[in-house]
């Protein structure tokens, strides 16, 4: 086997910034997108993510001049998310050099748009992002919840259920974030991650709270992750890509250096 | 100026492949056509494609590309990326079984499930990433490291009926055949438009390649 787990930075931007935020507030900007994407493609990244979290509110301009712009001179896999909810949203992606798109309330809100979109676009290319709560008091067995609108809003679906359903309606990819990790700096949930990774037969992608470069190893040793997904660690200079991906081979893990 | 041809029949995204190959040689002229004029009409061919066979095959049909296509396979040099490589086999099993354009004789199947890796961890299909490459040698690995990374996103593989034909191989975890060659075409599963260095290197040596094997 000789199959590289992936390292994907995500970059969140916020009106052509990069941001990061601890739990989707208290944002911090980091810096330039296409200048870090040029950066993180130079150290080795295996794919670049950029979260629209502004998407929701403002016009989609500035990403998709971003992705443009990475798109003509860094060739890796280029995945957009945040704000997909129509199949002209995704087009308009594509169509900008992004390579997949992430959806993620759109597919709670309206789980058909997800077959739609696989069926017009392929489902190498949808990624279906699942925001996931542990909702299982101490004690009780393991349970994760969807969340919405950046981890405010409870739907009631099951996490493992919803992601087998994502996968039979055509997702090509999981990218699986734990809001209670998220922005905390305490590692992956890894029995989410395992619990899903196990669940479907789709790679699946690590996420939330990434603060070392254990955390990624763990999230491919113990959470059985395909990819693992990081932000800030990476946008701060406090790790490289290729430090990363050094720690993960000196723990057994095969990656791409 | 020299003309290269992607081959535009709506089955995915081109505009990856077509600034690859503008930033592999800029003084090379992309155009992404249906057109058979221009396709028959460039100095090269590129047939690229994601997504389902049957739809791949019914849209050649459609559009008249058929022929276009065997046509430009003759002499011209010609990539296959993809579902554009897997076409050219005989037929596929997907969609329960789609005849193809039979370039290469042999079939596309479908990665038997379940796969287990060295720590035992299923594999996952597709099979999404970067994986290594075992070339044969061949003028369009110029300058490509032996067992360099590729990036693939493909649940399907190609096993052509003669050795003879493949070029590379990858693993998952059974070998397989990533890349098949035959006098002026040379077709990848791999995606060398998302595989950085060694992808564009790989496209620059075919628009600089004359399609001698």
């Amino acid at each position: 086997m000789s199959l590289a787990k992936r390292i994907i930075p995500c970059l969140d931007v916020d009106n052509g910034r990069v941001v990061k935020g601890v739990q989707f507030v208290d944002i911090r900007d980091a810096g330039d997108p296409v200048e870090i994407a040029r950066r993180y493609d130079q150290e080795g990244a295996d794919e670049i993510t950029f979260l629209d979290i502004t998407a929701t509110h403002h016009n989609r301009d500035t990403i998709v001049h971003v992705v443009e712009e990475v798109a003509s001179e860094v060739f890796i896999p280029l995945t957009v998310g945040g704000g997909i909810r129509t199949l002209e949203d995704i087009r308009t992606m594509l169509n900008a050099g992004a390579d997949k798109v992430g959806i993620n309330s759109a597919a709670v809100f309206n789980p058909e748009f997800v077959k739609q979109a696989a069926d017009k676009f392929g489902s190498q290319c949808i990624v279906v992002a699942i925001d996931a709560k542990k909702v299982s008091q101490p004690g009780e067995e393991n349970r994760w919840e969807i969340f919405t609108h950046g981890g405010r809003k409870p739907t009631g679906i099951n996490a493992v259920e919803w992601a087998i359903k994502m996968k039979d309606f055509g997702a090509g990819e999981i990218l699986l974030t734990s809001m209670d990790r998220d922005g905390t700096k305490s590692g992956f949930d890894l029995a989410l991650t395992r619990a899903i990774s196990e669940a479907v037969s789709i790679p699946v992608i690590a996420s939330g709270g990434v603060g070392n470069l254990d955390h990624l190893a763990d999230g491919i040793i113990e959470g059985k992750a395909d990819a693992v997904l990081a932000a800030s660690i990476f946008h701060f200079a406090e790790y490289t890509i290729e430090q990363a991906k050094l720690h993960m081979q000196s723990r057994g893990i095969e990656v791409r250096l | 100026m020299s003309t290269v041809a992607v081959i535009d029949y709506g089955m995915g995204n081109l505009h990856s492949i077509a600034k690859a190959l503008q930033h592999a040689d800029t003084s090379v002229n992309v155009q992404i056509s249906a057109d058979a004029h221009v396709i028959q009409a460039a100095d090269r061919v590129v047939f690229p494609g994601v997504g389902a066979m049957r739809d791949c095959m019914q849209a050649l049909q459609a559009l008249k590309l058929v022929d276009v296509i065997k046509n430009v396979a003759q002499d011209k040099p010609f990539l296959g990326i993809c579902l554009g490589m897997q076409a050219l086999l005989t037929d596929s099993e997907e969609n329960g079984g789609i005849a193809c354009l039979n370039l290469f004789p042999g079939h596309v199947r479908h990665f038997a499930e379940p796969l287990f890796d060295e720590l035992d961890h299923s594999l996952k299909v597709p099979h999404m990433g970067w994986n290594r490459v075992r070339q044969k040698p061949h003028p369009l690995w110029q300058d490509i490291a032996q067992d360099s990374r590729f990036y693939f996103v493909h649940s399907y593989y190609a096993i052509p009926d003669s050795e003879q034909d493949s070029i590379a191989s990858s693993a998952y975890p059974q070998p397989f055949t990533c890349a098949l060659a035959k006098n002026n075409v040379f077709a990848v599963q791999f995606h060398p438009e998302k595989s950085q260095t060694v992808g564009l290197q790989l496209l620059q040596n075919f628009l600089r390649w004359d399609g001698a094997a």
